[in-house]
């Protein structure tokens, strides 16, 4: 929220400096996001007299001889139109800082540095200045928004720095309120604060004002919606005079941000700024049956706002109806219909408190945002509506722009704005904090914040302002005390009066830890991708249409398409990563990922989904292939103290012929392939990438070995090399199955070697094992392992038709 | 006779000067001399019965003098000979040292993982358990439960992605906190890491983050301990020299809440880019639990009080390892990933 310095100063005395008292309210909870002075950008531009003026033949230029008392007298030539001796205007300086202006006089384009120069063969030294070129509007200073030079007053004194003048010195505090403080959300608000933290008196501004009775006009104000409306004043105030507001409150306003429309307007808009009240008045001319009505809207039902948007409605808006018809959106903006205009002579005035909620939701649905609807959303207390309405009243008066009926009509659901008492113990508060402040510090702060405190043993007895909604108990007291007493009194402490506990992490969490670092040793690099994916990405897989993977759930309000369904798979993701490590040149690479995908029971969602904790593993380019990913699924199995075994199988988006099904303990747990050429080709992937994807959640939950040891046995092992001609067709799993299937001694069959050739028939291929023996109790006696050698041989032949090769 | 000897010896000598140039000639040559049968020395042996008897024991004496000569002789050369030739295959071996290694490649844990198990080891120590939560959440646990009704401010401040009326990818990772105040009874040391989602995507945010919420319930929590925990979080985080600032903040869940700023580790405070010359970098939310949040988990708030705070990794990585850019770190550029081996 943006404060002038000057405005502040208004309802608090302020004796230190701008930067001080940033350092000030950032100490007690209030963090000045910049604070910028109001004539940063100007430099070294001082009060200028013309003390002679004479015009340059055949130009519209002047040479003067500008007096600028200390800094001297120097030689300048002008082009404006009011340049004249004996004026006093701006004189930038050889050296000095203001804006450039384009050549219509008016459209800012940067900054300059002044510059002694020539014109037409005259010297000059300095530049006179319009406002524009100070940065000064009409707003900020009357006469600045002449397209010419802007007039100082008579009383300048000839070289003194101009910006106090035109109130460039004044700081702008853009101050970011938490959401706990609506009641800071204006300049009174934060000058309490303020008032608080330097130890002095704040001064309200006047509320007061006399009413005129009316003859001959009523109103009636009747609130159908009370839930989203428990406030609403009215007042009516007729020989309404539209004219200018007065320059203080036109420099306010434009220091907020707000530009000046008439005089009723702008004392709307300054009480919603001074105070925290938004207000609106209504054109009575256009107020059909002299009646307001505060209620849902129609379905369908239809409003033009101020900014001549039409806007259809449903019952979850809240309009400001008159007899007959909507003529405002109540919070958002007024309509059309019943606007202010020059040609206004009475006005119904509105202060009202509307549910922050409803507020909020009609302003995003409709995408109609205002001042005023960005205040409600925040909250507003009825302390500020009925004291806004006061102070509008006042304003009217001061302005002599109307006069103040009597006709006065509040709806409310009888919510005091009288101060709530609360009590407190004194040691509960500090024991909170664990330090112990001294009660007349207490007492001093809280009485300073307007809390009128008394004091009874250790009960201590509050009067809670009516605009301090956030304050419920003891821990709300604890941090008033602390954030005036300062933070710098909280000292460390290390859990003196704690229990204690034994922390780290769990055996899961440690067995996750332990995997991706087995990961990493085989280098492959932890990835984190994002939990949502893209309907894109389900169709890259080429999944079919009633794929369990499509079963996404969707976010309602998503960032973008891209983002808008939770991941039932890792994969995507993977691929993803792996095409743009490949755009960015990165050709070969090992990468892992470790995260959830998430597994609806029911969509939309009516219970918890399952999370299940997947592991992605993507590797990419020349040295790498099939079994190299394999391989690394083998260390995932070692290091899960599982054993995995592998079947082909089959994945829209992975190689027909090189896809496997992993399976542990019978059960399916993930797969591994090559990525496909048609996947591969839409990623624009220069190098093949393969991945795998393994289902940790299933994993965790199975038996899995111990790490325990086996006795070496005291006698030897025997080593055998059978060399198999077989089918083709035949997998080296099959081989294996049967070879450990026909004897119990063989503990390792290692495949050292294939060969298809000329050697062995067409239609057929060699393979070669290793098959080590290991005896258990008793050593192999005699000729033992050549006949298990013979059994596995009748094995073979006997299941898969393959013959010893001769 | 001693001529004989003499002349040997004087054999050996230049034999092994011209012709031993390695060990297999080095051998020969001693075979000539030192052969049992063939060897000139042996050869000596064998006239001893041609010697007349007087003479024997001074012949024999030579000839035994002569042979522990020669070998002493051919075992020193032996010796020579096997130091030229191991410096000679030394030499034929010599190697490029500077030529690139062959070099087994680890990857590195995610840089989120890295910043993650070392705050959790500062807080195991002082006895926090990992609790981790959900991603999707309902809205009870997010934010009701939190302190945060409704139609509450706050709710404004986290723009929340939302699956249905009733269920939403969790905003922060003190919804877990819920859950397990539920589930146990003080005293509670957790630590809940975790990813969190906020519906906002630029330059600086991410709609998916990762957060650290700490709490401690138990008796007699204040304010105070609050600071020496982060204290202690700082200094072995950042360095010893670290320290920590608490101004005052909101957080619907506690109360009070602070905003903890550490003291700038790059400039030690002085002001730099880092910290925007203020001498101070903004870490971390935390304050004390509020009590209606105690009171919706059945914890009596007359008895316990407790504390929480909620770090941002990827805000305490960026800063620890200077990632200039949020969205690198989802990236999985391996240039990027690389780079990054805290040895923690």
């Amino acid at each position: 929220m943006l404060v002038p310095l000057s405005w502040l100063k208004e309802y608090v005395e302020i004796d230190i400096p701008a930067k001080e008292l940033e350092k000030k309210l950032f100490s007690c909870g209030f963090e000045v996001e910049e604070l910028t002075e109001v004539g940063k950008d100007i430099d070294k531009v001082v009060v200028g007299l013309v003390e002679e003026c004479e015009p340059i033949p055949e130009t519209h230029l002047h040479v003067c001889k500008v007096n600028a008392g200390e800094h001297g007298t120097f030689q300048v030539c002008c082009g404006a139109d009011n340049v004249c001796a004996g004026g006093k205007f701006p004189l930038a300086l050889v050296g000095a800082s203001v804006y450039a202006t384009a050549k219509d006089h008016k459209t800012v384009e940067g900054l300059m540095t002044i510059k002694k120069g020539k014109l037409r063969g005259y010297d000059s030294e300095g530049m006179l200045c319009s406002g524009v070129e100070l940065g000064v509007s009409e707003d900020l200073y009357p006469g600045a928004g002449y397209n010419g030079l802007l007039v100082l007053p008579e009383d300048a004194v000839p070289g003194a720095d101009v910006k106090p003048i035109l109130g460039l010195d004044d700081y702008i505090f853009d101050i970011s309120i938490t959401a706990n403080r609506p009641d800071c959300q204006s300049i009174l608000g934060i000058a309490r604060e303020v008032a608080a933290v330097l130890d002095k008196e704040l001064k309200e501004p006047s509320y007061e004002y006399t009413t005129t009775p009316v003859a001959g006009k009523s109103f009636r104000v009747t609130v159908d919606a009370v839930d989203l409306c428990p406030r609403y004043i009215g007042h009516y105030v007729s020989d309404i005079k539209i004219g200018e507001s007065p320059a203080w409150m036109k420099r306010r306003l434009a220091l907020v941000g707000i530009g000046s429309i008439s005089n009723i307007v702008d004392i709307t808009n300054y009480v919603m700024k001074e105070l925290g009240q938004p207000m609106h008045a209504f054109d009575c001319d256009f107020l059909q049956g002299s009646e307001i009505n505060v209620r849902r809207a129609a379905e369908g039902e239809k409003i033009v706002t101020l900014d001549e948007q039409e806007y259809t409605l449903n019952p979850s808006n809240l309009v400001i109806c008159d007899g007959v018809k909507p003529v405002a959106l109540a919070g958002v903006m007024g309509g059309l219909n019943s606007e202010i205009r020059e040609t206004t002579k009475e006005v119904f005035f509105e202060s009202a408190k509307f549910a922050r909620d409803s507020i909020r939701k009609t302003a995003r649905a409709l995408g109609k945002h205002s001042d005023a609807s960005a205040r409600y959303e925040k909250g507003v207390d009825e302390y500020s509506t009925v004291y806004g309405m006061k102070r509008a009243l006042h304003l009217i008066e001061e302005l002599g722009c109307g006069t103040v009926s009597d006709i006065h009509l509040d709806v409310n659901c009888g919510n005091s704005i009288e101060p709530k008492e609360m009590k407190v113990s004194i040691e509960r508060v500090n024991r909170v904090l664990g330090i112990d402040v001294p009660v007349e510090d207490i007492l001093h702060i809280m009485k300073n914040l307007n809390f009128q405190p008394a004091v009874n043993g250790d009960e201590l007895t509050l009067q809670v302002p009516a605009y301090r909604e956030d304050m419920e108990s003891y821990p709300d007291v604890a941090e008033e005390v602390i954030r005036m007493y300062g933070y710098e009194h909280v000292q460390g402490t290390f859990l003196p009066d704690s229990q204690v506990t034994v922390g780290g992490l769990n055996s899961r969490q440690q067995r996750e830890l332990s995997l991706k670092r087995a990961l990493c040793g085989v280098g492959a690099y932890e990835c984190i991708h994002y939990s949502f994916f893209s309907p894109k990405d389900l169709d890259l897989l080429r999944l079919p249409a009633d794929a369990p993977e499509r079963n996404a759930i969707q976010l309602i309000n998503p960032i973008n398409e891209d983002l808008s369904l939770m991941r039932t798979l890792l994969a995507p993701s993977m691929l993803n990563a792996i095409a743009r490590n490949q755009k960015k040149g990165n050709l070969e690479g090992r990468l892992y990922e470790l995260g959830s995908a998430f597994i609806p029971k029911a969509l939309p969602l009516t219970e918890y989904p399952d999370e299940k904790a997947t592991l992605c593993i993507g590797i990419f380019g020349k040295k790498e292939n099939f079994y190299d990913l394999k391989g690394i699924c083998e260390t995932v199995a070692d290091n899960l103290f599982l054993s995995f075994t592998y079947e082909a199988g089959r994945k829209t988006f992975l190689h027909p012929y090189q896809t496997a099904v992993i399976k542990c303990n019978g059960e399916e747990v993930g797969y591994l392939g090559k990525v496909a050429y048609e996947v591969a080709e839409e990623l624009d992937l220069r190098e093949d990438a393969y991945i795998a994807e393994i289902d940790l959640a299933k994993l965790d939950a199975m038996n899995r070995g111990k790490a325990t040891f086996t006795p070496l046995s005291k006698f030897p092992e025997e080593i055998r090399d059978i060399a198999l001609v077989m089918d083709k067709a035949i997998t080296c799993g099959q081989v294996e199955e049967v070879i450990g299937k026909a004897c119990q001694y063989v503990k390792s069959i290692k495949l050292f070697d294939v060969y298809e050739g000329e050697q062995i028939p067409a239609d057929k291929k060699s393979m070669a094992f290793k098959l080590r023996f290991v005896p258990g109790e008793e050593p192999f006696e005699g000729d033992a392992v050549d006949k298990f050698v013979k059994k596995i041989l009748k094995n073979l032949k006997f299941h898969l038709d393959i013959d010893m090769r001769s | 006779m001693n001529d004989r000897l003499a002349s040997i010896k004087q054999e050996i000598l230049e034999g092994i000067e011209k012709s031993a140039t390695s060990r297999a000639t080095a051998f020969e040559l001693r075979k000539q001399f030192l052969d049992s049968k063939t060897g000139k020395i042996g050869q000596l042996m064998k006239e001893m019965k041609s010697i007349a008897p007087e003479e024997r024991a001074a012949f024999g004496k030579g000839v035994n003098e002569l042979k522990e000569w020669a070998q002493q002789r051919f075992a020193d050369l032996d010796e020579k000979m096997k130091a030229r030739e191991l410096q000679r295959r030394y030499e034929a071996e010599k190697i490029d040292v500077t030529m690139p290694a062959s070099k087994i490649e680890t990857g590195n844990l995610h840089p989120i993982t890295q910043m993650k198990n070392q705050l959790i080891d500062v807080f195991a120590g002082m006895g926090f358990e990992v609790f981790e939560g959900t991603e999707i959440e309902n809205d009870y646990y997010n934010f009701t439960a939190l302190n945060t009704p409704q139609d509450h401010p706050a709710r404004d401040m986290q723009d929340t992605f939302y699956l249905s009326p009733e269920f939403l990818l969790r905003t922060q990772t003190s919804a877990g906190q819920i859950h397990v105040m539920e589930e146990k009874k003080p005293p509670i040391k957790i630590l809940s890491p975790g990813k969190v989602f906020r519906s906002d995507d630029d330059a600086t945010h991410s709609p998916m983050f990762h957060q650290m919420e700490g709490l401690v319930v138990d008796k007699k929590i204040t304010l105070c301990d609050l600071k020496g925990l982060l204290d202690m979080f700082v200094k072995k985080i950042f360095g010893e020299g670290t320290t920590t600032r608490l101004r005052p903040s909101y957080f619907p869940f506690t109360e009070p809440s602070v905003e903890v700023d550490v003291s700038c580790f790059e400039c030690g405070g002085k002001g730099c880019k880092l910290c925007k010359g203020t001498g101070w970098i903004e870490i971390l939310g935390a304050g004390i639990v509020n009590k209606n949040v105690l009171e919706n988990c059945g914890i009596d708030s007359d008895e316990y009080s407790g504390l929480a705070f909620g770090i941002g990794i990827e805000r305490v990585a960026m800063l620890k390892y200077g990632i200039n850019n949020i969205k690198l770190l989802f990236e999985s550029d391996l240039r990027v990933l690389n780079q990054i081996d805290d040895n923690e």
